[in-house]
């Protein structure tokens, strides 16, 4: 327990996304962007052109910046950086991986989820997951 | 198994026995508590993965919603909607609190969003599809919603794993290491105690049987000293009355070589 970080309560954080354009969009029009003083947004918009170094240095500014709390993730995104995504393990911020809008949702590539089959591999999460 | 011969290293006293035990009294009650924690851990973790799992779903659902409002939202007010909303960022309106619940001790962070401030983008799609765009925003603030959920779910279901971990292989330590050495020690200590009793005993037996030997024999002599005795004073007697006299008489008649003339 001691790697956990101190659980900052009481004080408003950020929702950070890395995404494709339509997803960040939707959840700007929203109202969770965020720019600050230097530019600095709290979002990725991932397109054709972002290469999977800015997505790599994205997702390590938002899990070590102070003031968020949830890093939203596209599913293609996160395969993109796996590695990252899965060997990234404290609960704050939190990593989601959400669904886009071209690429269809599977579970099964979800870190968390995986985690989760591991964990209980025949008891809960098959019965559960039917 | 190495914790069969593994024991603490203390001197083998009553006194020792007596600590030993009280600790092993305490690491008992100690391993009952943690297990008892462990459990509650558990159920508190099975239900979170239980909602995990449902809320993921839910989740897909929830952002093709969002997104179709979306693509609605696009089609009526137009393919540049997004520059403006993108153009149009500042500061957030929607954020996150966390708090802390506490469950057996373990501090687990929840999430809960908020909205501060007036929305920025209250005139897009002033235009044309103004309706659309908001009715796009209410889906996305309500997938955000669940996301959060979902995030506070994940956080707590990160922390129960770590907290449970951390639980059982205190458990684990106190019963197949704290246990087992406390429990070697104190069979230690009864043992060296009785070989000292034992010992003790034999000594004592040791001694008694030399000193019953002992008497014995000084009674023995004294026996003997007594019937030597008494058979010198019967002879004394006998001597006085017979062979005292005939001595006497036979000294007389004998020819003493000490008188010279």
């Amino acid at each position: 327990m001691a790697s956990r970080g101190p659980v900052r309560t009481n004080n408003s954080a950020l929702i950070a996304m890395i995404a494709d354009e339509d997803t960040i969009t939707g959840f700007l029009l929203a109202g969770v962007g965020n720019v600050d003083l230097r530019r600095k947004t709290n979002y990725l918009i991932v397109d054709s052109k972002t290469t999977v170094k800015q997505i790599e240095d994205a997702f390590k500014e938002f899990t070590t910046r102070e003031d968020i709390a949830i890093v939203l993730i596209s599913q293609y995104v996160a395969n993109m950086i796996r590695f990252l995504v899965d060997s990234y393990n404290k609960p704050i911020p939190a990593i989601l991986e959400i669904p886009s809008k071209d690429h269809p949702y599977d579970p099964s590539h979800d870190s968390v989820l995986s985690r989760v089959k591991y964990l209980f591999s025949t008891e809960s999460v098959a019965s559960e997951r039917r | 198994m190495s914790g069969q011969s593994q024991r603490l290293n203390v001197v083998p006293t009553v006194t020792m026995l007596g600590v030993i035990k009280a600790r092993l009294v305490g690491a008992t009650r100690g391993h009952a508590l943690l297990k008892k924690k462990s459990d509650a851990l558990t159920v508190q973790f099975r239900q979170i993965l239980k909602k995990i799992v449902s809320t993921k779903e839910s989740m897909g659902d929830v952002m093709k919603n969002s997104s179709f409002a979306l693509t609605e939202a696009k089609y009526s007010a137009g393919e540049n909607i997004k520059h403006v909303v993108l153009e149009n960022v500042q500061n957030a309106t929607l954020k996150v609190r966390s708090r802390q619940e506490n469950i057996a001790g373990v501090k687990l962070p929840k999430f809960e969003y908020f909205s501060e401030g007036e929305t920025k983008n209250d005139l897009t799609g002033l235009a044309r599809g103004g309706q659309q765009v908001q009715a796009c925003k209410a889906a996305y603030v309500k997938s955000i919603e669940l996301l959060v959920e979902l995030a506070s779910l994940q956080t707590s279901f990160l922390t129960l794993d770590e907290a449970i971990k951390t639980t059982n292989r205190r458990v684990n330590a106190l019963e197949n290491v704290v246990k087992p050495r406390l429990e070697n020690t104190v069979t230690y200590i009864k043992g060296e105690l009785d070989e000292l009793e034992r010992e003790d005993f034999f000594r004592l037996k040791k001694i008694q049987g030399y000193k019953r030997r002992e008497v014995e024999k000084q009674m023995a002599s004294a026996r003997l000293y007594a019937e030597e005795k008494a058979a010198e004073d019967l002879s004394l007697k006998k001597g006085i009355t017979l062979g005292s006299a005939h001595n006497l008489l036979s000294h007389a008649s004998q020819k003493d070589e000490d008188i010279i003339f």
